[in-house]
């Protein structure tokens, strides 16, 4: 059976449990948290992640600054990352699915639909 | 030739005329035989022949009976497995809803535990704060919204945080006076119905949610506008309004206090230290 890591970066520990709450739902999920970009680069160097969440408004190193150097970086350029934010304006969504995120959900989430996102990029048919 | 010679060859072929007789009539009635013979079984082929056809009717008539029984075994059959089939399929119409209500429910349980959790997991004040806010924005979907907290000494809400406007834009309220003077005076919550309508949004807020301990009301949350993408209110934004109503409440009045307690505990510290000469720890 496989097993999924998945790095969920976000400021807000509300969010991240949250998030994390519901990733655990998938079997074998293992989820690793980080609090803003450059927490998350630290998590990232020698890990594998299936999958990252990633928050836009952030202190330090913001969501889409993290997700151009990982676009940037072959080994996590095909890693798929989806965008949760509170900006809902297409502009907003536009402009970070240029940089690179395979999906854009904003809040308030529903972690049902959050889910099905995660489980689709995965493949995972539970 | 002689008259004996005669006689003899006479005698000889009158005895193959009899010969020849004898033999036909042999003949004759061997024909006889077989005439009757051929009659007796053109007879018996006519009567087996009779037999077949009427053993065949039987049969026939038997097969079909038995066919038709089947047939309508087997059309008993279709008809309860198609109701069957009908049955199971509403069955399944029915557990694909309720999965669907259950994922949701479970979604809105998560949804109030976490913030739940989060709201007790600290009695610093500012945090608490902080936690009520990412609530706010994160699970609710507000976009201009306060937290008013009661000053019991001048009678007043003042706003003790604040997301989209700037603190210092909030005037303090009365209580009983406007929107929010009066959801803190009723313990009642508020929530403007018409989302479109023009308004002056600190004046005239969407949503006003009382935070209460039993019955004593020590703030307001005072929601002004939403996120672009939240277009209403969901179920579970009334469960975690109303979540938020005594949790908040609960989680800023003990944070108050602990911070209260201890304050009065360094300085009761400080007294005894005083007293009994002990210098302070550093």
């Amino acid at each position: 059976m496989s097993s999924y890591n998945f790095l969920v970066v976000d400021d807000s520990p509300t969010m991240r449990q949250l998030i994390t709450f519901a990733l655990k739902r998938i079997h074998n999920s293992q989820v690793t948290e980080a609090n803003d970009g450059v927490d998350a680069l630290k998590k990232l160097s020698g890990n594998k992640f299936n999958l990252i969440l990633l928050d836009i408004n952030m202190p330090l190193m913001d969501g889409l600054k993290l997700l151009s150097i990982l676009r940037g970086n072959p080994s996590y350029n095909d890693v798929p990352i989806i965008i949760i934010t509170t900006e809902g304006a297409d502009v907003d969504r536009e402009k970070a699915l240029k940089l690179g995120a395979n999906a854009y959900v904003t809040k308030p989430i529903q972690t049902n639909e959050l889910l099905r996102v995660v489980k689709e990029f995965l493949k995972i048919n539970e | 030739m002689s008259s004996e010679e005669k006689d003899i060859k006479e005698a000889e072929l009158f005895k193959k005329v009899e010969d020849f007789l004898q033999v036909f009539k042999k003949g004759e009635e061997f024909t006889h035989e077989l005439l009757k013979e051929n009659e007796r079984l053109r007879f018996k082929i006519i009567k087996l022949e009779e037999d077949i056809r009427n053993n065949k009717k039987q049969v026939d008539n038997s097969q079909v009976k038995l066919l038709k029984d089947t047939i309508a075994h087997l059309e008993e059959e279709k008809n309860y497995i198609v109701n069957k089939f009908k049955e199971v399929e509403s069955e399944n119409k029915d557990f694909a809803a309720r999965y669907v209500e259950v994922e949701e429910e479970n979604n809105n349980l998560a949804n109030l535990y976490v913030a739940s959790y989060q709201l007790h997991s600290t009695l610093d004040i500012y945090e608490v704060l902080k936690i009520v806010v990412e609530i706010i924005i994160n699970l609710i979907g507000a976009e201009k919204f306060s937290l008013m907290l009661l000053d019991e000494d001048v009678n007043e809400l003042v706003a003790a945080a604040s997301e989209g406007v700037d603190k210092s834009e909030i005037p303090n309220i009365k209580i009983g006076i406007g929107v929010v003077g009066n959801v803190a005076k009723s313990g009642e919550s508020y929530f403007e119905k018409d989302f479109e309508k023009k308004r002056d949004e600190l004046k005239e807020p969407l949503v006003c949610i009382p935070l209460k301990i039993k019955e004593h009301v020590i703030g307001v949350l005072v929601v002004y506008s939403l996120l672009m993408q939240k277009k209403g209110f969901t179920r579970v934004d009334y469960e975690l309004f109303s979540m938020l109503a005594g949790h908040a409440a609960t989680a800023i009045f003990s944070s108050r206090l602990y911070a209260q307690s201890e304050r009065k505990l360094s300085t009761i510290q400080g007294f005894i230290e005083l007293l009994s000469g002990k210098p302070k720890p550093k």
